[in-house]
Protein backbone atom coordinates (compact mmCIF):
# COMPACT_ATOMS: atom_id res chain seq x y z
CA UNK A 1 0.00 0.00 0.00
CA UNK A 2 1.34 3.50 -0.32
CA UNK A 3 1.45 5.86 2.14
CA UNK A 4 2.40 9.58 2.87
CA UNK A 5 4.30 10.07 5.85
CA UNK A 6 3.79 13.21 7.68
CA UNK A 7 6.32 13.68 10.11
CA UNK A 8 8.14 16.43 8.43
CA UNK A 9 7.03 18.91 5.30
CA UNK A 10 9.37 16.60 3.10
CA UNK A 11 6.03 14.42 2.58
CA UNK A 12 8.11 11.44 1.72
CA UNK A 13 5.46 8.92 -0.39
CA UNK A 14 5.92 5.68 1.00
CA UNK A 15 5.78 2.23 -0.36
CA UNK A 16 4.65 -0.43 2.47
CA UNK A 17 4.53 -4.27 2.86
CA UNK A 18 3.05 -5.77 5.18
CA UNK A 19 3.56 -9.15 5.14
CA UNK A 20 3.57 -12.29 7.93
CA UNK A 21 7.60 -11.72 7.34
CA UNK A 22 6.97 -7.81 9.12
CA UNK A 23 6.43 -4.54 7.68
CA UNK A 24 8.72 -3.65 4.50
CA UNK A 25 9.17 0.20 3.59
CA UNK A 26 10.54 1.93 0.65
CA UNK A 27 10.76 5.51 -0.54
CA UNK A 28 11.48 6.81 3.15
CA UNK A 29 14.16 9.82 2.84
CA UNK A 30 14.75 9.12 6.60
CA UNK A 31 14.58 6.47 9.17
CA UNK A 32 12.08 8.21 10.78
CA UNK A 33 9.84 7.36 7.96
CA UNK A 34 9.95 3.51 8.54
CA UNK A 35 8.73 4.21 11.96
CA UNK A 36 5.96 6.27 10.92
CA UNK A 37 4.98 3.39 8.53
CA UNK A 38 5.26 0.63 11.79
CA UNK A 39 2.90 2.95 14.37
CA UNK A 40 0.41 3.84 11.50
CA UNK A 41 -0.65 0.44 10.68
CA UNK A 42 -0.71 -0.70 14.48
CA UNK A 43 -1.64 2.33 16.28
CA UNK A 44 -1.06 5.86 14.63
CA UNK A 45 -0.20 8.64 16.64
CA UNK A 46 -0.71 12.63 16.16
CA UNK A 47 0.83 15.22 17.54
CA UNK A 48 -1.72 17.92 18.70
CA UNK A 49 -1.90 21.67 18.63
CA UNK A 50 -4.38 24.22 19.79
CA UNK A 51 -5.34 26.82 22.11
CA UNK A 52 -6.48 27.03 25.72
CA UNK A 53 -8.73 29.61 27.06
CA UNK A 54 -6.76 32.36 28.95
CA UNK A 55 -8.20 35.23 31.60
CA UNK A 56 -4.66 37.02 30.85
CA UNK A 57 -4.65 40.76 29.31
CA UNK A 58 -4.09 40.56 25.79
CA UNK A 59 -4.31 36.69 25.77
CA UNK A 60 -8.03 35.86 25.32
CA UNK A 61 -6.42 32.30 24.09
CA UNK A 62 -3.04 31.09 24.06
CA UNK A 63 -1.79 28.14 21.59
CA UNK A 64 -0.33 24.59 23.67
CA UNK A 65 0.67 21.77 21.71
CA UNK A 66 1.67 17.96 22.99
CA UNK A 67 5.36 17.45 24.20
CA UNK A 68 5.06 14.30 22.07
CA UNK A 69 2.44 11.66 20.18
CA UNK A 70 -0.79 10.58 21.42
CA UNK A 71 -3.01 7.78 20.20
CA UNK A 72 -4.81 9.15 16.99
CA UNK A 73 -8.23 7.91 18.83
CA UNK A 74 -7.48 10.13 21.47
CA UNK A 75 -7.55 13.38 19.40
CA UNK A 76 -11.06 14.94 20.32
CA UNK A 77 -10.79 13.48 24.30
CA UNK A 78 -7.75 15.97 23.95
CA UNK A 79 -9.86 18.75 22.73
CA UNK A 80 -12.53 18.64 25.11
CA UNK A 81 -9.97 18.51 28.11
CA UNK A 82 -8.30 21.47 26.80
CA UNK A 83 -11.68 23.75 26.50
CA UNK A 84 -12.21 22.91 29.83
CA UNK A 85 -8.87 24.13 30.94
CA UNK A 86 -8.67 27.76 31.88
CA UNK A 87 -4.94 29.44 32.59
CA UNK A 88 -5.74 32.44 34.83
CA UNK A 89 -1.75 33.64 34.99
CA UNK A 90 1.13 34.47 32.73
CA UNK A 91 3.45 31.56 32.08
CA UNK A 92 7.09 31.12 30.15
CA UNK A 93 7.05 29.27 26.91
CA UNK A 94 6.60 25.71 27.55
CA UNK A 95 5.06 25.11 30.84
CA UNK A 96 3.36 22.31 31.45
CA UNK A 97 -0.44 22.88 31.80
CA UNK A 98 -1.97 19.64 31.77
CA UNK A 99 0.58 16.53 33.07
CA UNK A 100 0.15 13.28 31.77
CA UNK A 101 -2.41 14.18 29.77
CA UNK A 102 -5.43 11.36 29.37
CA UNK A 103 -2.73 8.48 31.17
CA UNK A 104 -0.70 8.90 27.38
CA UNK A 105 2.43 9.61 29.25
CA UNK A 106 2.52 13.01 27.42
CA UNK A 107 2.46 16.47 28.64
CA UNK A 108 0.23 19.39 27.06
CA UNK A 109 2.90 22.70 27.28
CA UNK A 110 2.03 26.43 25.99
CA UNK A 111 3.91 27.18 22.59
CA UNK A 112 3.53 31.47 23.16
CA UNK A 113 5.74 33.64 25.19
CA UNK A 114 3.43 35.45 26.97
CA UNK A 115 4.85 39.42 26.73
CA UNK B 1 17.70 62.23 11.36
CA UNK B 2 19.08 59.09 13.08
CA UNK B 3 20.58 57.72 10.77
CA UNK B 4 21.61 52.94 10.62
CA UNK B 5 23.82 51.18 8.23
CA UNK B 6 20.56 49.01 7.85
CA UNK B 7 17.02 49.25 8.14
CA UNK B 8 14.98 46.22 8.12
CA UNK B 9 11.01 46.30 7.69
CA UNK B 10 9.19 43.37 8.97
CA UNK B 11 9.45 41.67 11.94
CA UNK B 12 8.56 38.37 10.68
CA UNK B 13 10.80 35.27 10.30
CA UNK B 14 12.31 36.91 7.27
CA UNK B 15 13.03 40.20 9.26
CA UNK B 16 14.29 38.57 12.35
CA UNK B 17 16.70 36.56 10.43
CA UNK B 18 17.85 39.42 8.67
CA UNK B 19 18.14 42.14 11.61
CA UNK B 20 20.17 38.84 13.98
CA UNK B 21 22.56 38.89 10.69
CA UNK B 22 23.19 41.85 10.06
CA UNK B 23 23.57 43.41 13.59
CA UNK B 24 27.16 41.36 13.76
CA UNK B 25 28.72 44.29 11.61
CA UNK B 26 26.19 46.83 11.69
CA UNK B 27 23.87 49.42 13.39
CA UNK B 28 19.97 47.81 12.42
CA UNK B 29 16.61 49.34 13.21
CA UNK B 30 14.37 46.53 12.71
CA UNK B 31 10.44 48.31 12.02
CA UNK B 32 7.75 46.06 12.34
CA UNK B 33 3.57 47.26 12.55
CA UNK B 34 2.64 45.12 15.20
CA UNK B 35 2.62 44.82 18.98
CA UNK B 36 4.83 41.70 18.77
CA UNK B 37 7.44 40.28 16.58
CA UNK B 38 7.13 36.77 14.62
CA UNK B 39 4.86 38.40 12.14
CA UNK B 40 2.41 35.28 10.61
CA UNK B 41 4.17 32.98 13.03
CA UNK B 42 2.32 34.18 15.88
CA UNK B 43 -1.22 32.88 14.63
CA UNK B 44 0.48 29.44 12.75
CA UNK B 45 0.17 27.41 16.41
CA UNK B 46 0.45 24.35 14.54
CA UNK B 47 3.08 22.49 14.45
CA UNK B 48 5.94 21.61 11.70
CA UNK B 49 8.37 24.52 11.72
CA UNK B 50 11.92 24.23 11.74
CA UNK B 51 12.00 20.57 10.64
CA UNK B 52 14.82 22.22 8.21
CA UNK B 53 16.57 24.27 10.91
CA UNK B 54 16.32 22.78 14.14
CA UNK B 55 15.59 19.18 13.30
CA UNK B 56 12.18 19.53 15.76
CA UNK B 57 8.63 20.03 15.19
CA UNK B 58 7.61 23.54 16.82
CA UNK B 59 4.94 25.34 16.38
CA UNK B 60 4.62 28.57 14.79
CA UNK B 61 4.93 31.32 17.92
CA UNK B 62 7.83 28.72 19.45
CA UNK B 63 9.67 28.89 16.16
CA UNK B 64 9.66 32.83 16.36
CA UNK B 65 10.39 32.63 20.06
CA UNK B 66 13.94 31.34 18.90
CA UNK B 67 14.64 34.33 16.59
CA UNK B 68 13.19 36.20 19.26
CA UNK B 69 15.41 35.39 22.26
CA UNK B 70 18.40 36.10 20.41
CA UNK B 71 17.57 39.49 19.24
CA UNK B 72 17.34 40.68 22.59
CA UNK B 73 21.09 39.42 22.67
CA UNK B 74 21.95 41.86 19.81
CA UNK B 75 22.04 45.86 19.90
CA UNK B 76 19.17 45.60 17.08
CA UNK B 77 16.63 48.43 17.59
CA UNK B 78 13.58 47.42 17.41
CA UNK B 79 10.34 50.24 16.77
CA UNK B 80 7.16 48.00 17.31
CA UNK B 81 3.38 49.15 16.23
CA UNK B 82 5.72 51.30 13.74
CA UNK B 83 3.56 51.27 10.12
CA UNK B 84 6.18 52.87 7.17
CA UNK B 85 4.29 55.69 5.21
CA UNK B 86 7.36 56.74 3.29
CA UNK B 87 10.56 55.81 1.51
CA UNK B 88 12.75 58.34 -0.56
CA UNK B 89 16.00 57.44 -2.49
CA UNK B 90 18.25 60.11 -1.66
CA UNK B 91 21.94 59.12 -1.94
CA UNK B 92 20.92 57.05 0.67
CA UNK B 93 17.20 56.04 2.02
CA UNK B 94 15.03 58.48 3.90
CA UNK B 95 12.14 57.10 5.82
CA UNK B 96 9.35 57.91 7.35
CA UNK B 97 7.20 56.03 9.73
CA UNK B 98 4.46 56.62 12.07
CA UNK B 99 4.99 54.75 15.51
CA UNK B 100 4.05 55.25 19.51
CA UNK B 101 5.82 58.11 19.39
CA UNK B 102 4.33 60.24 16.52
CA UNK B 103 5.99 60.80 13.14
CA UNK B 104 9.73 59.64 13.25
CA UNK B 105 11.93 59.97 10.06
CA UNK B 106 15.68 57.62 9.45
CA UNK B 107 17.93 57.69 6.99
CA UNK B 108 19.93 54.07 6.30
CA UNK B 109 22.45 52.95 3.78
CA UNK B 110 20.71 49.90 3.06
CA UNK B 111 16.98 48.67 2.87
CA UNK B 112 15.67 45.36 3.34
CA UNK B 113 11.92 44.66 2.35
CA UNK B 114 10.87 42.04 4.70
CA UNK B 115 7.09 42.39 4.57
CA UNK B 116 6.03 39.22 3.97
CA UNK B 117 2.96 38.27 1.69
CA UNK B 118 -0.96 38.99 1.30
CA UNK B 119 -3.46 36.56 0.96
CA UNK B 120 -5.57 37.04 -2.33
CA UNK B 121 -9.45 37.72 -1.22
CA UNK B 122 -12.59 36.86 -2.72
CA UNK B 123 -12.21 40.39 -5.27
CA UNK B 124 -8.73 38.54 -6.40
CA UNK B 125 -10.84 35.81 -7.80
CA UNK B 126 -13.89 36.98 -8.90
CA UNK B 127 -16.47 35.17 -6.31
CA UNK B 128 -19.79 36.76 -7.72
CA UNK B 129 -23.13 37.35 -5.21
CA UNK B 130 -24.50 39.10 -1.50
CA UNK B 131 -21.56 41.35 0.74
CA UNK B 132 -22.77 39.30 3.45
CA UNK B 133 -20.68 38.83 6.31
CA UNK B 134 -19.22 35.28 6.48
CA UNK B 135 -16.43 35.42 4.33
CA UNK B 136 -13.09 35.09 5.31
CA UNK B 137 -9.59 34.76 4.32
CA UNK B 138 -7.89 31.67 5.84
CA UNK B 139 -5.58 34.24 7.84
CA UNK B 140 -8.05 35.66 9.02
CA UNK B 141 -10.12 33.23 10.24
CA UNK B 142 -7.04 32.08 11.59
CA UNK B 143 -6.30 34.95 13.47
CA UNK B 144 -9.91 35.25 15.04
CA UNK B 145 -9.50 31.70 16.13
CA UNK B 146 -5.66 31.28 17.08
CA UNK B 147 -5.38 34.94 18.56
CA UNK B 148 -8.86 36.21 19.47
CA UNK B 149 -10.31 32.94 20.63
CA UNK B 150 -13.49 33.86 18.51
CA UNK B 151 -15.25 31.50 16.42
CA UNK B 152 -15.72 32.37 12.49
CA UNK B 153 -18.78 30.37 12.22
CA UNK B 154 -19.86 26.86 12.69
CA UNK B 155 -20.81 25.43 9.18
CA UNK B 156 -18.05 26.54 7.18
CA UNK B 157 -16.85 25.82 3.02
CA UNK B 158 -13.31 26.11 2.46
CA UNK B 159 -12.20 27.28 -1.14
CA UNK B 160 -8.68 26.43 -2.34
CA UNK B 161 -6.62 23.53 -0.93
CA UNK B 162 -3.49 25.73 0.14
CA UNK B 163 -1.80 25.02 3.32
CA UNK B 164 -3.46 27.15 5.67
CA UNK B 165 -6.85 26.10 4.18
CA UNK B 166 -6.37 22.68 4.74
CA UNK B 167 -4.89 23.37 8.33
CA UNK B 168 -7.87 25.77 9.01
CA UNK B 169 -9.73 22.91 8.23
CA UNK B 170 -8.51 20.54 11.17
CA UNK B 171 -8.54 23.41 13.50
CA UNK B 172 -11.95 24.59 12.98
CA UNK B 173 -13.16 20.97 13.55
CA UNK B 174 -11.20 20.73 16.44
CA UNK B 175 -12.84 23.94 17.97
CA UNK B 176 -16.36 22.63 17.19
CA UNK B 177 -17.14 24.12 13.54
CA UNK B 178 -18.69 21.54 10.66
CA UNK B 179 -16.41 21.65 7.94
CA UNK B 180 -18.25 20.73 4.94
CA UNK B 181 -15.60 20.44 2.42
CA UNK B 182 -12.85 21.75 1.39
CA UNK B 183 -13.02 22.79 -2.51
CA UNK B 184 -10.24 23.38 -4.68
CA UNK B 185 -10.37 24.27 -8.60
CA UNK B 186 -7.65 23.02 -10.32
CA UNK B 187 -7.23 19.40 -10.75
CA UNK B 188 -4.60 18.98 -8.12
CA UNK B 189 -4.01 19.66 -4.41
CA UNK B 190 -1.86 23.35 -3.83
CA UNK B 191 -1.03 22.18 -0.49
CA UNK B 192 1.74 19.75 0.94
CA UNK B 193 0.83 16.52 0.62
CA UNK B 194 0.99 15.53 4.15
CA UNK B 195 -1.16 18.21 5.21
CA UNK B 196 -3.74 17.13 2.65
CA UNK B 197 -3.30 13.50 5.12
CA UNK B 198 -3.09 14.92 8.51
CA UNK B 199 -5.54 17.79 8.23
CA UNK B 200 -8.49 16.36 6.25
CA UNK B 201 -8.26 12.70 5.75
CA UNK B 202 -7.87 12.23 9.33
CA UNK B 203 -10.86 13.89 10.21
CA UNK B 204 -13.02 12.72 7.49
CA UNK B 205 -13.21 16.30 5.29
CA UNK B 206 -13.94 15.47 1.79
CA UNK B 207 -11.77 17.45 -0.57
CA UNK B 208 -13.61 18.25 -4.06
CA UNK B 209 -10.80 18.85 -7.09
CA UNK B 210 -12.07 20.97 -9.90
CA UNK B 211 -14.90 22.78 -8.52
CA UNK B 212 -15.04 26.43 -7.29
CA UNK B 213 -17.54 28.73 -5.73
CA UNK B 214 -18.73 30.84 -7.91
CA UNK B 215 -21.94 33.11 -6.08
CA UNK B 216 -22.28 33.50 -2.36
CA UNK B 217 -26.36 33.90 -1.18
CA UNK B 218 -27.51 35.88 2.23
CA UNK B 219 -29.18 39.03 3.28
CA UNK B 220 -26.61 40.03 6.24
CA UNK B 221 -24.95 36.82 7.27
CA UNK B 222 -23.56 34.22 4.65
CA UNK B 223 -26.44 31.98 4.10
CA UNK B 224 -25.72 29.52 1.19
CA UNK B 225 -22.80 29.20 -1.59
CA UNK B 226 -22.83 27.99 -5.02
CA UNK B 227 -20.57 25.65 -6.27
CA UNK B 228 -19.42 24.77 -10.02
CA UNK B 229 -17.23 22.22 -11.68
CA UNK B 230 -14.63 23.96 -14.00
CA UNK B 231 -13.42 22.94 -16.95
CA UNK B 232 -9.18 22.90 -17.57
CA UNK B 233 -8.83 26.47 -17.72
CA UNK B 234 -10.49 26.74 -14.67
CA UNK B 235 -13.51 28.57 -16.31
CA UNK B 236 -17.24 27.37 -14.32
CA UNK B 237 -19.34 24.80 -16.68
CA UNK B 238 -22.63 26.08 -16.66
CA UNK B 239 -25.30 23.46 -15.69
CA UNK B 240 -22.98 21.94 -12.72
CA UNK B 241 -24.17 24.53 -10.42
CA UNK B 242 -24.63 22.94 -6.67
CA UNK B 243 -26.06 24.97 -3.71
CA UNK B 244 -24.49 24.74 -0.34
CA UNK B 245 -25.52 25.69 2.93
CA UNK B 246 -23.39 27.46 5.43
CA UNK B 247 -22.55 30.12 7.40
CA UNK B 248 -19.15 30.68 7.04
CA UNK B 249 -16.98 30.46 3.47
CA UNK B 250 -13.20 30.39 3.93
CA UNK B 251 -10.68 31.56 1.23
CA UNK B 252 -7.89 30.13 1.08
CA UNK B 253 -6.93 31.01 -2.57
CA UNK B 254 -3.10 31.78 -2.83
CA UNK B 255 -0.62 34.64 -1.64
CA UNK B 256 0.74 36.95 -2.87
CA UNK B 257 4.29 38.94 -1.94
CA UNK B 258 3.55 42.31 -0.59
CA UNK B 259 5.47 45.03 -2.76
CA UNK B 260 4.16 48.10 -2.20
CA UNK B 261 7.24 50.06 -0.97
CA UNK B 262 8.95 47.92 -3.66
CA UNK B 263 6.84 49.49 -6.52
CA UNK B 264 7.34 52.74 -4.45
CA UNK B 265 10.70 52.19 -4.95
CA UNK B 266 10.68 51.14 -8.50
CA UNK B 267 12.28 48.11 -7.57
CA UNK B 268 11.99 45.45 -10.65
CA UNK B 269 9.58 43.05 -10.07
CA UNK B 270 9.23 39.24 -11.01
CA UNK B 271 6.13 38.72 -13.07
CA UNK B 272 6.69 34.58 -12.51
CA UNK B 273 7.59 35.16 -8.36
CA UNK B 274 6.07 38.22 -7.88
CA UNK B 275 8.40 39.47 -5.86
CA UNK B 276 11.55 41.44 -6.62
CA UNK B 277 13.91 39.69 -9.09
CA UNK B 278 17.16 39.83 -6.89
CA UNK B 279 20.87 38.04 -6.98
CA UNK B 280 22.32 35.65 -4.73
CA UNK B 281 22.66 38.05 -2.06
CA UNK B 282 18.71 38.88 -2.02
CA UNK B 283 19.64 42.19 -3.46
CA UNK B 284 17.52 43.27 -5.59
CA UNK B 285 18.15 45.46 -9.29
CA UNK B 286 17.69 48.89 -6.80
CA UNK B 287 21.70 48.72 -5.49
CA UNK B 288 20.90 48.92 -1.67
CA UNK B 289 17.71 47.35 -1.42
CA UNK B 290 16.94 43.87 -0.12
CA UNK B 291 14.08 41.42 -0.37
CA UNK B 292 13.96 38.11 1.88
CA UNK B 293 11.10 35.77 2.79
CA UNK B 294 7.79 35.91 1.39
CA UNK B 295 8.00 39.17 0.03
CA UNK B 296 10.83 38.11 -2.04
CA UNK B 297 8.35 34.15 -3.11
CA UNK B 298 6.14 32.74 -1.42
CA UNK B 299 8.08 29.94 0.62
CA UNK B 300 6.06 26.72 1.91
CA UNK B 301 8.83 26.42 4.61
CA UNK B 302 9.86 28.98 7.47
CA UNK B 303 13.29 27.01 7.14
CA UNK B 304 14.13 28.71 4.23
CA UNK B 305 12.60 32.24 4.61
CA UNK B 306 14.76 32.48 7.64
CA UNK B 307 17.86 31.54 5.10
CA UNK B 308 16.59 33.92 3.07
CA UNK B 309 16.81 36.44 5.53
CA UNK B 310 20.30 35.50 6.56
CA UNK B 311 21.53 36.01 2.95
CA UNK B 312 19.91 39.46 3.09
CA UNK B 313 21.33 40.88 6.40
CA UNK B 314 24.39 39.08 5.96
CA UNK B 315 24.78 41.02 2.69
CA UNK B 316 23.53 44.45 3.54
CA UNK B 317 25.87 44.78 6.23
CA UNK B 318 29.04 44.52 4.57
CA UNK B 319 30.23 47.87 2.76
CA UNK B 320 29.30 48.97 -0.82
CA UNK B 321 30.36 46.78 -3.42
CA UNK B 322 30.36 47.46 -7.35
CA UNK B 323 28.36 44.51 -8.68
CA UNK B 324 28.30 42.61 -12.04
CA UNK B 325 25.22 41.23 -13.06
CA UNK B 326 24.27 38.47 -15.31
CA UNK B 327 20.93 36.62 -15.63
CA UNK B 328 19.71 33.33 -14.83
CA UNK B 329 18.11 32.22 -17.39
CA UNK B 330 15.06 28.97 -17.11
CA UNK B 331 14.08 26.32 -19.85
CA UNK B 332 11.88 23.42 -19.24
CA UNK B 333 8.83 23.41 -17.01
CA UNK B 334 9.91 25.63 -14.24
CA UNK B 335 7.59 28.05 -12.41
CA UNK B 336 10.06 30.01 -11.47
CA UNK B 337 13.38 30.59 -10.10
CA UNK B 338 15.11 32.23 -7.09
CA UNK B 339 17.82 34.28 -7.78
CA UNK B 340 17.16 35.83 -11.28
CA UNK B 341 20.50 37.08 -11.45
CA UNK B 342 23.99 35.95 -10.54
CA UNK B 343 26.99 38.99 -9.72
CA UNK B 344 30.17 37.94 -10.56
CA UNK B 345 31.73 40.18 -8.19
CA UNK B 346 30.45 38.07 -4.87
CA UNK B 347 31.01 34.84 -3.88
CA UNK B 348 29.58 32.06 -6.36
CA UNK B 349 30.84 28.87 -4.76
CA UNK B 350 27.43 28.38 -2.99
CA UNK B 351 24.46 29.55 -4.43
CA UNK B 352 21.82 28.67 -2.61
CA UNK B 353 18.92 28.34 -5.60
CA UNK B 354 15.37 27.47 -4.69
CA UNK B 355 12.89 26.23 -7.62
CA UNK B 356 9.47 24.91 -8.16
CA UNK B 357 8.06 22.78 -10.96
CA UNK B 358 5.41 24.30 -13.22
CA UNK B 359 3.42 21.12 -13.26
CA UNK B 360 3.67 17.42 -11.80
CA UNK B 361 6.20 16.03 -12.82
CA UNK B 362 8.22 12.49 -12.59
CA UNK B 363 11.75 11.42 -13.49
CA UNK B 364 12.96 14.46 -13.92
CA UNK B 365 16.68 15.93 -13.87
CA UNK B 366 17.88 19.63 -13.66
CA UNK B 367 20.54 20.83 -15.22
CA UNK B 368 22.87 24.15 -14.94
CA UNK B 369 25.16 24.90 -18.00
CA UNK B 370 27.42 27.99 -18.45
CA UNK B 371 28.22 28.36 -22.20
CA UNK B 372 27.20 24.99 -22.74
CA UNK B 373 29.31 23.50 -20.07
CA UNK B 374 27.20 21.50 -17.57
CA UNK B 375 28.16 22.74 -13.97
CA UNK B 376 25.52 21.17 -11.68
CA UNK B 377 22.75 18.31 -12.37
CA UNK B 378 20.68 16.80 -9.71
CA UNK B 379 17.59 14.00 -10.36
CA UNK B 380 14.36 14.10 -9.33
CA UNK B 381 11.83 11.42 -8.89
CA UNK B 382 8.97 13.51 -8.31
CA UNK B 383 8.35 17.05 -8.69
CA UNK B 384 5.12 19.48 -7.51
CA UNK B 385 4.71 22.89 -8.10
CA UNK B 386 3.25 23.05 -4.40
CA UNK B 387 6.71 21.79 -3.00
CA UNK B 388 9.07 23.82 -3.55
CA UNK B 389 12.89 22.45 -3.76
CA UNK B 390 16.18 23.87 -2.89
CA UNK B 391 19.71 23.69 -4.38
CA UNK B 392 23.31 24.40 -3.60
CA UNK B 393 25.35 25.48 -7.19
CA UNK B 394 28.83 26.00 -7.35
CA UNK B 395 29.37 28.30 -9.79
CA UNK B 396 32.89 29.18 -9.10
CA UNK B 397 34.88 26.92 -11.74
CA UNK B 398 32.62 28.10 -14.36
CA UNK B 399 33.47 30.75 -16.92
CA UNK B 400 30.51 33.11 -16.25
CA UNK B 401 31.53 36.11 -17.72
CA UNK B 402 31.50 34.92 -21.43
CA UNK B 403 28.96 31.88 -21.77
CA UNK B 404 24.78 32.10 -20.68
CA UNK B 405 23.56 30.70 -17.48
CA UNK B 406 20.88 28.21 -18.14
CA UNK B 407 18.93 25.82 -15.62
CA UNK B 408 16.53 23.35 -17.29
CA UNK B 409 14.35 20.89 -16.30
CA UNK B 410 14.46 17.54 -18.91
CA UNK B 411 12.75 14.39 -18.60
CA UNK B 412 15.28 11.89 -17.45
Amino acid sequence: MEMVCIVCPNGCRLKVDNSAEGVKVAGAKCKRGEAFAQTELTNPMRSVTSSVKTTVKNYPVVSVRTDGEIPKSKIFDLIKELSEFTLDKKVPIGTILIKNVLNTGINVITTTEMI
Amino acid sequence: MKHYDVIIIGGGPAGLAAAIRASKNASVLLIEREARLGGILKQCIHDGFGVVRFGEKLSGPEYADRFIKEIDKTNVEISLLSFVTDVTRTDKYELTYVCENGVRRVTCDKLILATGCRERTKNGIFIQGDRCSGVYTAGAAQNLVNMMGVMPGKRVVILGSGDIGLIMARRLTFEGAEVLGVYEAKPTPSGLTRNIHQCLRDFDIPLYLSKTVTRVFGANRLEKVEISDVDDKMRPIPGTEQIIECDTLVLAVGLIPENELANDLSVKLDYKTKGAIVDQNCQTLSDGIYACGNALHVNDLVDYVSESGETAGGNASLPNKERKLVPVEVKGKIMYIVPQMLDLNSPLDKVITYFRASEDLTGQKLTVKVGGQTVFNKSYLKLLPPEMERVVIDYSKADLSSGRIVISLEDK
